[in-house]
């Protein structure tokens, strides 16, 4: 019989019924019977993706990282995203695909997390091979489906300086002692800065943390894309209740418009 | 200008080629009137005026359009389709399950990826053998550095069952000698005839056929992200209209569990 493999996920059917579990069983450890009990949410997140119970610091770093990732707040194009699904009403499944999609970006998102991670792996705490990385421009790859990065990933584009946000999520979460990562940025940071003509973001944060955590790259982009999703639903039904009245639809200025309204079509047409 | 003067000079305002409603009024798609230039234009012709802002031959379209009908299968097994499927049984709606089964084509192993580095592929491969390159060290290299040829080889089977019927319509409509198809044909000649035994399927078919019609990779990438939407819609439906839970049931003793044995959390 053809079946699902797992290395996570261990059920016992319940003895009258095939389809429902009696038990659940996740990297070893009895959920419903023994997690609920002991574990915290971030404890059990952690050990979703890593396969081991996280250190009390681990744990805090996690926790912490989820705290500020979790709203970047409505002038972000995730929740922004999320937003016009709200103030159309539009299904809220829907308003969290449109965070996921826009959050997904190589500027500002999972993407850029992800390639900064690989960045972290390439380069370590080796100053000057993040100062040769970050001289470099990013490469434009024609064959991917992500559109080329237009800048070096975990630094803001846009910015003049390193936001207090920024700089408040990095002092805190490099004083939780778990990992060379977050230390060594935060003590690196004006050289990284310079080296990249850009203030160091949230995103570079979060690489440096979610490294330091253990995680892939792939698992930090897809913990990246997870963790946003509380502020992009809560700003999309708080944009429902307000209405679209009170939403920005934005001036338009056409560039190349061709002229007046109905242009060849005739008057019964019109009417 | 740069930083936050770039960004100011945005603020409010959408300056755009693309188009635009006025409402009550008339629409505007990429300089044109939507309902008197193009009112003669069917839904792929808008779609790909949208894509390329340039307009196809008859012959061409007739292509194009079997491209996509030929792409479109209702079999819900098919991991993006059983995504629209999934969610007919669990009573998501249509509009939730079809996007995401459309976001699901983007993948590595069929798909978006494939369909941009094979036409990546036959682009550049085109280029360089007109500058006098050799096509067979140029396989081998491109195999070599990136472990397979998009448009070559298929996960499940061996050969394309949409190959044949494709290229009868594209002889039909005297398309059949376009540098980038032959070239691809050329491809799966030497392919073939190595250790390799890939086939061309029919990603690597399209992207030649769209690579002679003008488009660039991404181009040809943004045609195809609809290219399967026809055979979703079936799977969505059915799986609606049969008792909620019924497609693809799993039972706990299909899950095969291969991780660590039991053990208790720290107290």
């Amino acid at each position: 019989m053809e079946s699902i493999h797992t290395r996570i996920w261990q059920e016992e059917a319940e003895p009258d019924n095939a389809f429902a579990a009696a038990s659940c069983h996740c990297h070893g450890y009895d959920v419903y019977g023994d997690l609920l009990l002991h574990a915290s949410w971030i404890e059990y997140l952690f050990l979703l993706f890593r396969g081991e119970a996280p250190s009390l610091a681990q744990a805090r770093l996690l926790e912490g990282l989820a705290l500020a990732l979790a709203n970047p707040g409505p002038r972000d194009a995730a929740v922004h995203a999320a937003m016009c699904g709200g103030v159309g009403g539009s299904t809220s499944a829907s308003c969290l695909m449109a965070a996921l999609a826009v959050g997904a970006g190589a500027s500002g998102g999972a993407r850029e997390v992800r390639l900064a991670m690989e960045d972290w792996l390439e380069r370590g705490t080796d100053a000057a091979r993040w100062q040769t990385g970050l001289a470099a421009k990013p490469a434009e790859n024609p064959a991917d489906v992500w559109p080329a990065p237009g800048h070096a990933p975990g630094f803001d584009p846009h910015g003049v300086r390193c936001t207090g946000p920024v700089r408040q999520t990095l002092a805190h979460l490099a004083g939780l002692g778990c990992g060379p990562s977050l230390p060594w940025l935060q003590a690196q940071r004006p050289l990284l800065e310079s080296a990249a003509g850009l203030p160091l973001a949230m995103t570079g944060v979060a690489a440096a943390a979610l490294l330091d955590l253990g995680f892939t790259p792939a698992q930090g982009e897809m913990l990246h894309l997870l963790l946003r999703l509380p502020g992009a639903a809560a700003h999309a039904l708080e944009q429902k209740d307000y209405g679209h009245k009170k939403f920005p639809f934005f001036r338009v200025e056409l560039e190349n418009d061709p002229g007046p309204a109905g242009a060849g079509l005739n008057t019964e047409d019109r009417a | 200008m740069k930083g936050p003067q770039l960004l100011e000079e945005q603020v409010g305002r959408l300056a755009t080629r693309m188009g635009a409603v006025f409402p009550g009024e008339r629409a505007v798609f990429r300089g044109q009137d939507l309902f008197t230039s193009l009112k003669d234009l069917d839904w792929l012709e808008l779609y790909l005026f949208g894509i390329t802002g340039r307009r196809y031959t008859p012959q061409q379209m007739r292509v194009l359009h079997v491209i996509w009908t030929h792409t479109s299968y209702p079999d819900a097994r098919l991991w993006n389709n059983r995504v629209a499927a999934l969610a007919g049984t669990a009573r998501s709606t249509g509009s939730l399950g079809i996007a995401a089964a459309l976001a699901v084509s983007e993948a590595m192993i069929y798909g978006g990826a494939p369909q941009l580095r094979c036409s990546e592929f036959l682009i550049r491969a085109k280029k360089m053998l007109d500058q006098g390159a050799d096509l067979e060290a140029l396989v081998r290299t491109e195999l070599k550095e990136k472990r397979g040829i998009g448009g070559y080889g298929r996960p499940i089977v061996l050969t394309d069952e949409r190959i044949a019927p494709i290229m009868a319509v594209v002889r039909e409509q005297g398309l059949e000698n376009g540098p980038h198809l032959r070239l691809a044909f050329e491809v799966e000649r030497i392919l073939l005839a190595g250790r390799w035994r890939m086939h061309m399927n029919v990603v690597g078919l399209d992207a030649a056929l769209c690579a002679d019609f003008g488009m660039s990779p991404r181009e040809f990438n943004y045609f195809f992200i609809p290219v399967f939407l026809a055979g979703m819609p079936p799977c969505y439906l059915e799986a609606a209209e049969k008792p909620e839970g019924q497609l693809f049931p799993l039972p706990c003793r299909m899950m095969h569990y291969e991780g660590v044995p039991r053990r208790q959390w720290r107290r």
